[in-house]
């Protein structure tokens, strides 16, 4: 039986329809992977599992229990990591985690054993007693987690476990998940823009506009591209994509200051190209298949393209306005 | 019953936590007291040379029972409050999430802004031989019962209109035009049968009105019958108050669920 069974699931908020009808199944002991740009309806769905938020209609079900019918249950079987803190920062480290042990029904000696070892996990046993305030972004992000599995849920939900983290602490992140999913056999249901990340998963959903555009292995969704892809900078693409269109019967897509290309062979395809166009060529780049790129061909837009660099606008307004320092 | 245990627990943790970050706050803890002392002796001090005693009661004695409403009405509607930083800060997720009834949340809410309110009222009454007041045990116990009914029903009352909070900015309007009218329109620092007809009316309908009237029953016995004196039976502004308290048990449950 799966542990999370999603059923022509939908949200509205007013005119807006953040879930749109996706259906999938998470099976016990696998890490499941949301994939998607802002606002494809990631942490709505995560609100739904977690009984958070009532569907507008379909059905969800965590750990054989309904999320509406039978939301109790649902919450004493999971474990979740908001993507906002929701730690109590005028609490210490402990503090908030026998917070937590005893609305999840643990007895004191229970708690303190479980805390003791969930903060040794996640590398925090040194700072029990600190005040959360002191705390760094990190350090916060690492007691979240050992938050999330001490009352040993079934199914942990991890809605961007790694966001703002540096690479080392992500990669900490990881080690420990994989090393729970090892030791216990818990189901991770998990929500990323980092692409590299989603690899670590064993399945994963790309999700955009609230609707599942494709599911699958990472292994399988890159093995459904056609090839390489190439990518061509121009100053002027609209010439370049009629020019390739005209004399190789390709069909470019094109992109921010360029075009990209996806080939079976791209080593031999691309001498060939630039022996046979007029068109100025300003810079070259083949790459094997990534997530990004299934992500790329199926949308026609980038994962990172909003959200990944919250000071873009502000640095393009600086360009505008300074004469390009 | 594990089930009553887990939510005793959960009641217990959720009250636990914010008297623990109140008695953390020694700032908190300071300010908080600040203010009905400062009232007392400043405001009380002053107007105890403009007034004269009536009925073996002078000013400062006549509105130490205000102070005590007040100390209550500020620890409960500020500690219901939390309620909106909570949702602020995010933690409210974490609580929502749990296996525990909306019921035990509000309960726990409840507990948390009657016990400060309480631990404060217990360092007010350090005042009561120092201003000549005298009580015996069985007033105390009383003032107890009766303070203790009135911030669990002020901190429910803050959790209803907490509840319909999205926001801490509309905690300036609660203060001016909730919090600081009830205060005034009290019987606190003024007898409500000598305000004029329109004021004397919303004090009648206000709730801490019998609250401070209660105390003063207890507190101010031996004035009765004179201006400075409570102006109702005991048994009256016990009946207010369990009936006020009822409501806002219930109100403030149906409003944080449809919220939460
Ligand atoms: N409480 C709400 N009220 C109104 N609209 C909402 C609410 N929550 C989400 N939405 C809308 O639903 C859509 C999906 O939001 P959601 O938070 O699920 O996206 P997400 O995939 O988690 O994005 P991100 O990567 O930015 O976290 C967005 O358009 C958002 O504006
Ligand atoms: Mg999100």
């Amino acid at each position: 039986m799966s542990n999370i069974t999603v059923n022509s699931l939908v949200r509205k908020f007013g005119p807006v329809t953040a879930v749109d009808g996706i259906s999938f199944n998470v099976e016990p002991g696998e890490v499941f992977g949301f994939l998607g740009p802002n606002g494809a309806g990631k942490s709505t769905t995560i609100s739904i599992l977690c009984t958070l938020l009532a569907p507008t209609s379909g059905t969800a079900s965590v750990g054989g229990f309904d999320c509406v019918r039978d939301a109790d249950a649902v919450r004493r079987s999971i474990g979740i990591i908001f993507q906002d803190p929701t730690l109590d920062n005028g609490l210490t480290a402990y503090e908030n985690l026998l917070f937590h042990a005893y609305l999840y029904g643990l007895d004191r000696t229970k708690a303190k054993k479980r805390i003791d070892d969930a903060l040794s996990l996640v590398g925090l046993d040194g700072r029990k007693n600190e005040l959360v305030r002191k705390f760094s972004g990190g350090m916060k992000r690492r007691l979240e987690i050992a938050r999330g599995i001490l009352n040993y849920p079934k199914v942990l939900f991890m809605d961007e476990p790694t966001i703002g983290l540096d690479p080392q602490t992500r990669n900490l992140i990881w080690e420990f998940i994989a090393e729970l999913k090892k030791n216990t056999g818990i189901t991770v249901f998990m929500t990323t823009h980092y692409l590299e990340e989603a690899e670590f998963c064993d399945r994963i959903a790309i999700i955009d506009l609230g609707r599942i555009i494709v599911s699958g292995t990472p292994g399988e969704l890159k093995a459904g591209l056609q090839g390489d892809t190439l990518k061509l900078s121009a100053a002027d693409p609209k010439g370049l994509e009629a020019e390739i269109r005209e004399k190789f019967g390709m069909e470019p897509k094109v992109t921010d200051g360029g075009i990209t290309l996806t080939v079976k062979q791209g080593d031999e395809i691309l001498p060939a190209l630039i022996r046979g166009l007029s068109t100025k060529i300003i810079a070259v780049s083949m790459t094997s298949p990534t997530l990004n790129d299934v992500f790329l061909s199926l949308t026609g837009k980038n994962i990172r393209e909003e959200g990944s660099d919250p000071y873009g606008p502000m640095r393009s307004y600086a360009r505008k306005n300074h004469g390009g320092h | 019953m594990a089930n009553i245990a887990h939510e005793m627990k959960a009641i217990y943790v959720i009250s636990y936590r914010e008297l623990r970050k109140f008695i953390r706050e020694k700032s908190r803890i300071m300010g908080t007291m600040a203010r009905p002392i400062l009232w007392l002796f400043v405001v009380g001090g002053g107007m105890s040379r403009l007034v004269r005693p009536v009925g073996g009661i002078n000013y400062i004695q006549f509105i130490f029972p205000g102070m005590i409403g007040m100390t209550i009405l500020f620890a409960s509607i500020f500690s219901a409050i939390s309620i909106v930083w909570d949702r602020e800060f995010g933690f409210l997720k974490e609580i929502l999430v749990a296996p525990i009834s909306r019921f035990s949340v509000v309960v726990g809410k409840a507990m948390a802004g009657t016990s400060i309110s309480m631990l404060q009222v217990l360092i007010l009454l350090i005042f009561v031989p120092v201003l000549g007041i005298k009580i015996n045990a069985l007033q105390f116990l009383l003032l107890l019962i009766s303070s203790g009914m009135l911030a669990f029903s002020l901190t429910c009352f803050g959790i209803l209109v907490a509840s319909r909070m999205s926001s801490y900015e509309g905690f300036n309007i609660i203060m001016n035009f909730l919090v600081m009218p009830m205060f005034f329109l009290s019987g606190a620092m003024y007898p409500v049968k000598l305000m004029p007809p329109v004021l004397r009316e919303i004090a009648y309908a206000n709730p801490l009105t019998y609250g401070v009237d209660g105390l003063k029953n207890i507190l101010l016995a031996g004035a009765s019958g004179t201006t400075m004196g409570p102006e109702y039976p005991a048994i009256v502004d016990f009946a207010v108050v369990a009936g006020f308290l009822a409501v806002t048990a219930v109100l403030s449950n149906l409003s944080f669920r449809r919220a939460a």
